[in-house]
């Protein structure tokens, strides 16, 4: 490492932020790149699970509150991109390195939505595991990132309500609703587990070295843990792990999830991967002629 | 075609930088900043600026050390002292 890099790496260690025209190190901007991509793309794929079940929703204001949510995710994909572009890699090619494979998502988005439920689900405790990376990423070493992040966690947390409020109202239904949310559950909690990455240790995670992230995966989904599994057992719910209790020191253990499905899935070998892909790679297709009207360098 | 945005958040507070997005041209510009930033009466008002037309400057070294120019510039301590001594009002 050069001392002009260990220096940029020292200083961040020490709080510095970074802005757009600062100089860098180039791992720390491909390593940017690449993470804030990823949550870019998350957030466009984020929406089609979702979109699923426009047509399908209960209610009149359900159909509402959920556009309102899709709008919210579409929006913060469009601000996301924004920081990537600017850091040196344009909208477009994000999306094509989306739709061929080579860029990932987030693993939650590679699973189908059976029921009404896995959108309550979704929409309260997926949201809540994002939202625990999301602050985390308020303390961004990169200043625009963060920034954006502030608007992003803001918009988020209607999301849990609005989540929270669906499976409250299937809870307090007929015992089929219950079951439905409980099914949901059961189908998510693997990938909830997921969520936060393996627990590796933050001083070997690069993410964390360059103060991209400011916590370990582990303290996130203990965070998440420590926050949500009395809300949902508190509803009666059963949470389909038989190991999961908090220890006396308020650290909670639970059945090692399986860390080689998540590479897989990430990888686009989860069950709903490739139709995801392919329906973006269709909308890609379809909308762009109105890229090449509304974008004249996109022409 | 880059739009910076700069929001208002409550009526009496300054404008502050909110973020940027793609438009073609003005008549979109105005419609894409209100559904992002102020769908939810999040902002009172808002700029939008191509980003063409922002000229940034920055880098503003003192290389003649002018701290005469701020409060920094002046310790005032032992003269307030001193002062005080021969007006015989030096405290207790």
């Amino acid at each position: 490492m050069d001392s002009r890099t260990q220096e940029f790496l020292e200083e961040v260690q020490a709080g510095r932020q970074v802005e757009t025209g600062d100089w860098m190190p180039d791992e720390y901007r491909s390593r940017l790149i690449k993470f804030i991509e990823m949550h870019g793309n998350s957030e466009l794929m984020g929406v089609l699970p979702e979109r699923d079940w426009i047509l399908r929703a209960p209610t009149l204001q359900r159909k509402l509150a959920l556009t309102a949510k899709i709008q919210d995710e579409v929006g913060h994909c469009q601000l996301i991109y924004r920081v990537v572009e600017d850091l040196g890699k344009p909208r477009a090619q994000c999306l094509d390195d989306l739709i061929s494979g080579k860029s990932k998502f987030h693993n939650v988005f590679h699973y189908p939505t059976k029921s009404w439920g896995d959108v309550g689900v979704i929409a309260w405790l997926v949201d809540a595991a994002a939202i625990i990376s999301q602050k985390a990423l308020l303390k961004c070493s990169y200043a625009p990132y963060a920034r954006v992040m502030k608007k992003v966690c803001w918009e988020e947390s209607f999301h849990i309500l609005h989540g929270r409020d669906t499976v409250l109202a299937m809870v307090t239904g007929t015992p089929e609703q219950f079951e439905l949310v409980q099914e949901a559950l059961n189908r998510w909690w693997e990938p909830l587990m997921h969520f936060h990455g393996t627990p590796i240790p933050a001083e070997e995670d690069p993410m964390f070295v360059w103060r991209i992230k400011s916590q370990a995966n582990e303290d996130a989904r203990q965070q998440f843990l420590e926050g949500y599994v009395p809300q949902i057992l508190e509803l009666g719910l059963t949470i389909p792990d038989p190991e999961l209790r908090r220890a006396d020191d308020g650290v909670w253990a639970y059945t090692e999830p399986d860390w080689d499905k998540l590479m897989a899935v990430v990888t686009g070998h989860g069950p709903a991967s490739q139709e995801r892909l392919d329906f973006r790679r269709l909308a890609r297709a379809e909308v762009d002629w109105v890229s090449k009207v509304m974008l004249p360098e996109a022409a | 075609m880059i739009w910076e945005v700069f929001r208002r958040e409550r009526k009496g507070q300054p404008f502050v930088h909110g973020g940027s997005f793609h438009a073609p041209d003005k008549a979109f510009a105005d419609a894409y900043a209100r559904e992002f930033y102020a769908r939810r009466q999040e902002s009172v008002a808002l700029w939008i600026v191509p980003r063409d037309e922002l000229t940034e400057i920055g880098g503003f070294p003192d290389e003649f050390d002018l701290k005469y120019r701020r409060v920094d510039g002046y310790s005032i301590k032992a003269r307030l002292k001193e002062a005080r001594e021969r007006a015989g009002t030096l405290p207790g």
